[in-house]
């Protein structure tokens, strides 16, 4: 498949899942606080986006699982790790503790850069800075 | 527990969600890649050569889709209600933390879900626990203000 097809290909991607989550309202901070207040006045909505979104992916992965190559001939990586360890705890946990402060997780604040709020910029900053320092810590595997 | 029926939106929720299914299921079916934000993002954080284009490009896409929503006149109100301490302590926390954890909402809340990884749902069992802890803390326990 030829490279600029593959390009308009991804950046098709990136804004179909884009539209999803505005359209979904993960874009939209004080929701997904409301969906996070489950002990509180809780909003259900985003259950729903992420039960549409399985719902379709589960049939993709299925399909996905079956093959080498993908549909661009390129090498499907399905990440095949097993190990529920203290990384993905603790890693997991503290990325909970973000979320439920800020409202946002990664794509909904890389998508609302776009909505040009100084904010969003700062949380991305800082969410870079924080996943560069995972990056330089050696962790021992406990 | 109150249901908040005021802002309860299923209908458009169900729509987002199925989109996003759409786009991890084209991701992966002609790319061959999971869409896993956290992941794209931390390829572009430490670069490997000829690794680099694809998520540059399917970030751009991801940030157009606010500014096409606003010029069709589609894009909802949003709400940022953090202090900018609050947004930048959450930006370190989640970006550590996903690194830590290999993943997020859309790696394993969505693609590791849907391939039904025990790895990906303990995940966001234990993400969406701590995130429902911290509302908690924040908006009712007293100690947040």
């Amino acid at each position: 498949m030829n490279h600029l097809t593959r390009r308009i290909s991804e950046y098709l991607v990136g804004l179909l899942f884009g539209a999803g989550l505005i359209f979904g309202g993960m874009t939209n901070p004080s929701k997904v606080i409301g969906f996070l207040d489950f002990l509180g006045m809780w909003d259900p909505s985003l259950a729903f986006v992420m039960g549409g979104a399985v719902v379709i992916s589960f049939l993709a992965f299925r399909g996905a699982k079956q093959r080498e190559f993908s549909l661009f001939g390129r090498v499907i990586m399905l990440d095949d790790s097993k190990s529920i360890d203290l990384r993905l705890l603790l890693g997991s946990a503290l990325f909970g503790i973000g979320w439920g402060l800020s409202g946002f997780c990664p794509g909904p604040a890389i998508a609302s850069l776009g909505t040009g709020e100084w904010k969003v910029f700062l949380f991305v900053i800082a969410m870079i800075i924080g996943s560069w320092v995972a990056g330089r810590i050696q962790f021992r595997t406990y | 527990m109150t249901i908040d029926w005021a802002h309860f939106t299923p209908l458009w929720s169900t729509i987002g969600g199925l989109l996003i299914g759409l786009a991890a299921s084209l991701f992966i079916l002609f790319h061959g890649r999971i869409m896993g934000v956290s992941g794209i993002l931390g390829g572009l954080i430490r670069p490997l050569k000829g690794d680099i284009g694809w998520r540059v490009i399917f970030f751009l896409g991801l940030i157009s889709a606010p500014i096409g929503a606003r010029f069709f006149g589609l894009m909802p109100e949003i709400e940022i209600d953090g202090s900018p301490l609050q947004l930048i302590v959450a930006g370190l926390l989640v970006g550590f933390g996903t690194n830590l954890g290999s993943g997020c909402t859309s790696g394993h809340g969505v693609c590791g879900i849907a391939r039904l990884s025990p790895r990906s749902i303990t995940a966001t069992l234990t993400f969406m626990a701590t995130g429902v802890l911290t509302v908690w803390v924040i908006h009712h326990s007293g100690i947040g203000g």
